[in-house]
């Protein structure tokens, strides 16, 4: 029974939060302010206690297993959401449901946090199921606004759609094998066409869930249509916890198939990359333009999955624990221009330095991370990713990535350019900061900053790396 | 003498620079520490050679090593050896000259100075380093800062020649990448110089790799073609940007050659060379005769850098001991006299507001010091004996000489009649600049202030070192040059 609390202890501490806010929900009710502060309260001392007691070990005949690297995981993405409920204070302050709003967000989270944990194939779809339906209900937040319930509905099809997908797949697992358990499956494959027809079934769940290129389709419009909060939460802590699901997946359970999904990664890596900066190059609108980026970001991630090794499962981790700082901090910043002023487009953005060089500086931080420029941490990020990559063999697809470096590196310079350097008559006006969010703006600048250049991080993650 | 310091001095600058409140408290405290950079540097040079003196014979000396990636077998590991102390002269003469003349920036001066102590960071991070991951970073980190030094404070179309330097020279960095990539791999995972000098590369990993990295470093040092950065970006960029962009950053691309693609890969630079050869004497002459199109002083000395740096090329793609010694001679000669010219460039536009020839005129007679100086630095150019250019250019002629074949020869030839080029477009510009009927508007002109002049100073005294007793340089960069030679015979 302790042994129960113990492995389970990220998942029960975030559905106390959520069993907290829904006997809130009950009473007369906060008002909004304190109601925000209290869960941040929370989300802190959620993130700090995920720290301590991690056990392994596994848990109901196999469904569920803990180790030091998913605790890790968990903690990452834990960080990620208190980072969003930190960033987008002003928003939460001013939002309708609040209560349902983080309801539905941690039950994601906890959908994830089982989606990481599990060990058999029922689990991963039930976990997958609960992560991905609360954030349909969010994306369609904006109750006002027509493109906001376009997003929920696109994003509900086109998950409901993968599932499908997903579970086809996973019957004809059981079919091939006659087990669903993670650690039974790999003995009993044998690559008969049937197993690798539901391999690649249950491949494509990932690719859409991922948004990896030709799936890719729904994303750009569910980010520009979502909040941003809720974007954020997709494309920051949605995409990494589906990508450390496929890392161990594929190592794992599809470890015999490697020579397969090498160059399946592999292909989908590239195309996925120059899909998603061909496309950002064009964009106008600063959520698609970062929808279309974290495509591309998604290829990177491909590269360092190619690996196979246990540097490619590190460099992935080190990566997304990057990424969530660059990404959010991008996020944050569009997020609050948004609120304060409406304004979305990248040609707003214009002169924003001569009225908000904080801002600026954050955002110019991000975007290099985001395009892996010294001394940002994404430059270590991104190139340990690649070498992982190139130890795997193939020269050329190394090449293209890196090639796709100098691609994304034009668009968002180009972000840069207008906000120091093209002259604006009527810039955006000073906005004010909400302490909170300044201190989540500064956390993820400092993140940008120092994560790759205090490198033990990266070895304390080996270490914990199975 | 520990090397940490060149790299903390410019970190601690650019955050003293971010806490001052006032531009003037800013302005100072760049200048003081840029001045403890070149005390530092001067130091060193000191220390380097009394520890050679006393019989320190090791390759690389003030080594130091702290793991930094274990997982991936990558430390900062840090040394200096005869080329890297001239390279490490060199940046800190400019930076301080740099700092001097961009006295009169008043648009967003913190940031103005912040980015050029980043960039200095970057410069003596990459001279210092003996690890090619750590190397390679500082080879990037210099990008950004000059990619919002011209993209900024730039004049004409600033952001998209910033873009364009942006973009090249991260397409430089992407091949050196795969370059390094190439030789982490096939050398069994280290990225140590030290260690990986002691191996002999596969040879077609040399095959593949010298190309890319030659290549990559090549961009950063206009090789030819694609130099097309280099006009832009030089024109576009603020004075003291133009100074950094070609007195120190574009010297990262030729140290790059020679230390990691040469050095490494003895068998791919001797199966390269003639098209190193090849490629470098056309950048001198094309370079030359562009220049002699151009009526724009920038302009005029961005294109002659390309010629210059040509010459760096060619005395490595020689690959005998003597031309590489007059490849990295010309890199410190070059630095310091575009730098100087780039100076005189930003006083004359400063005050005329053109930077066409052909408007001015006469300009020696209201602006004495500065036009004298536009003289030296115009003679250094075309190599006139006692000034640095001369001392260069000679050692690497004399150098691609020691080859008897006829190939040689010819691009010997060829490269040493581009002086007469070059000759033409300097007379030509200097003359038209400082000689003449002085125009109107132009009377009231003053001449240089203080601190244009201690800028010039500065470097005038590197300038006149290298020209006047070129020895101090030659022996400090041959021990280094000889181990370059050892490896590739």
């Amino acid at each position: 029974m302790n042994d129960f609390f113990i492995r389970m202890k990220p998942e029960l501490m975030i559905a106390a939060v959520i069993f907290i806010l829904l006997f809130l929900k009950l009473g007369k009710g906060l008002s909004n302010n304190k109601l925000l502060l209290l869960i941040q309260i929370l989300l802190v001392w959620n993130f700090a206690f995920g720290f301590v007691m991690n056990a392994e070990g596994h848990l109901f005949n196999d469904m569920y297993q803990t180790n030091a690297m998913m605790s890790l995981q968990k903690n990452i993405l834990n960080g990620g959401v208190l980072l969003i409920a930190l960033l987008f204070t002003e928003w939460f302050q001013k939002c309708e449901h609040l209560t349902e709003f983080f309801i539905l967000m941690l039950s994601s989270l906890l959908g994830m946090f089982f989606l990481i944990s599990s060990g058999n194939l029922l689990m991963f779809y039930l976990s997958i199921e609960l992560a991905t339906i609360p954030v349909a209900a969010l994306a369609n937040f904006h109750f006002d606004k027509k493109i906001s319930s376009e997003a929920a509905m696109k994003m509900i099809l086109s998950s409901a759609f993968s599932s499908g997908v997903l579970l086809f797949g996973i019957s004809l697992i059981y079919g091939a094998t006659g087990t669903l358990r993670f650690s039974d499956i790999p003995a009993l494959l044998d690559g008969s066409a049937l197993q690798i027809m539901a391999f690649i079934f249950l491949f494509t769940a990932f690719a859409f869930k991922m948004s990896i290129v030709p799936f890719h389709l729904w994303t750009a419009d569910v980010y520009e249509g979502s909040p941003i909060a809720v974007t954020s939460f997709l494309s920051v802590i949605s995409k990494g916890a589906i990508a450390f699901v496929l890392v161990s997946t594929l190592y794992k359970v599809f470890q015999p198939y490697h020579t397969i999904w090498y160059s399946m990664v592999m292909i989908l890596s590239i195309v996925t990359m120059i899909t998603g900066n061909l496309f950002a190059l064009r964009q106008q609108n600063f959520k698609r333009f970062l929808a279309f980026s974290s495509i591309a970001q998604v290829g990177f991630i491909l590269v360092g999955i190619s690996s196979n090794s246990i540097q490619g499962t590190t460099s992935v981790i080190y990566f997304i624990l990057i990424y969530i700082f660059s990404n959010l901090a991008a996020f944050g910043v569009a997020g609050l221009i948004s609120f304060a002023t409406g304004k979305e487009r990248i040609d707003d953005y214009k002169g924003f330095y001569k009225t908000n060089p904080f801002l600026s500086w954050i955002v110019a931080l991000s975007l290099f991370s985001l395009a892996g420029i010294p001394p940002t941490a994404g430059f270590f990020g991104k190139l340990f990713l690649l070498i992982s990559g190139a130890a795997a063999g193939s020269y050329l697809f190394i090449g293209i990535a890196a090639i796709n470096m100098i691609i994304s590196l034009y668009y968002y310079l180009r972000v840069v350019r207008a906000i120091f350097m093209d002259a604006n008559e009527r810039p955006i006006e000073k906005i004010t900061i909400h302490p909170m969010t300044r201190i989540a703006l500064i956390i993820c600048g400092s993140g940008i900053v120092l994560t790759g250049v205090i490198s033990w991080i990266y070895d304390a993650i080996k270490a914990l790396v199975n | 003498m520990n090397l940490l310091v060149l790299l903390l001095v410019p970190i601690i600058t650019a955050l003293a620079v971010l806490i001052m409140r006032h531009n003037n408290l800013v302005r100072w405290t760049a200048f003081i520490g840029s001045s403890i950079q070149l005390l530092l540097s001067l130091g060193l040079y000191y220390a380097f050679n009394k520890a050679r003196a006393q019989g320190e014979t090791s390759q690389m000396l003030f080594e130091q090593k702290t793991n930094l990636f274990n997982s991936w077998n990558i430390s900062l590991h840090l040394g200096v050896d005869g080329i890297s102390v001239a390279m490490i002269l060199l940046t800190s003469f400019v930076v301080v000259a740099g700092v001097l003349m961009s006295w009169k920036v008043e648009k967003m001066t913190k940031e103005f100075f912040l980015l050029l102590m980043l960039l200095s960071m970057g410069a003596y991070g990459f001279f210092i380093s003996l690890d090619l991951f750590v190397l390679f970073f500082f080879l990037e980190v210099a990008v950004i800062p000059k990619y919002l030094l011209i993209g900024i404070w730039g004049s004409g179309k600033k952001e998209d020649s910033a873009n364009k330097l942006a973009l090249m020279l991260m397409g430089g960095s992407a091949l050196v990448l795969l370059g390094l990539l190439g030789i982490y791999l096939s050398a069994g995972k280290t990225f140590d110089l030290m260690q990986l000098s002691q191996l002999q590369l596969p040879i077609r990993t040399q095959m593949i790799c010298y190309p890319l990295l030659f290549v990559g470093f090549g961009i950063f040092t206009a090789l030819f073609p694609f130099h097309t950065w280099v006009p832009d970006g030089h024109s576009s960029a603020p004075t003291a940007g133009s100074m950094f962009l070609a007195g120190i950053s574009m010297k990262l691309g030729g140290y790059g050659c020679l230390r990691v693609a040469t050095y490494l890969m003895p068998e791919g630079a001797h199966a390269y060379a003639n098209i190193v050869i090849v490629l470098s004497t056309i950048a001198i002459f094309y370079g030359a005769f562009a220049t002699m199109m151009q009526t724009d002083l920038k302009y005029i000395n961005a294109y002659s850098s390309v010629s210059h740096c040509g010459f760096v090329l060619l005395g490595i793609g020689m690959l005998t001991k003597v031309a590489i010694t007059g490849a990295v001679m010309q890199m410190v000669s070059h630095g310091l006299m575009t730098a100087l010219f780039f100076a005189v460039i930003g006083m004359i536009y400063e005050r005329t507001h053109t930077r066409q020839v052909n408007e001015m005129g006469g300009l020696l007679k209201v602006m004495p010091f500065t036009i004298t100086l536009l003289f030296i630095v115009g003679f250094c150019s075309l190599g006139l004996p006692g000034l640095s250019g001369f001392v260069a250019e000679m050692t690497i002629f004399m150098g691609a000489w020691e080859h008897p074949d006829t190939f040689h020869r010819v691009a010997t030839v060829m490269a040493c009649m581009s002086i007469v080029v070059t000759a033409v477009y300097i007379l030509r510009a200097v003359g038209k600049t400082a000689m003449g009927p002085l125009k109107e508007q132009y009377n009231h002109l003053s001449d240089a202030t203080w601190n244009e002049k201690l800028a010039a100073i500065v470097l005038m005294i590197g300038i006149l070192a290298i020209g006047l007793a070129p020895g101090w340089l030659n022996q400090l960069v041959s021990p280094g040059a000889d181990v370059i030679m050892q490896k590739l015979k």
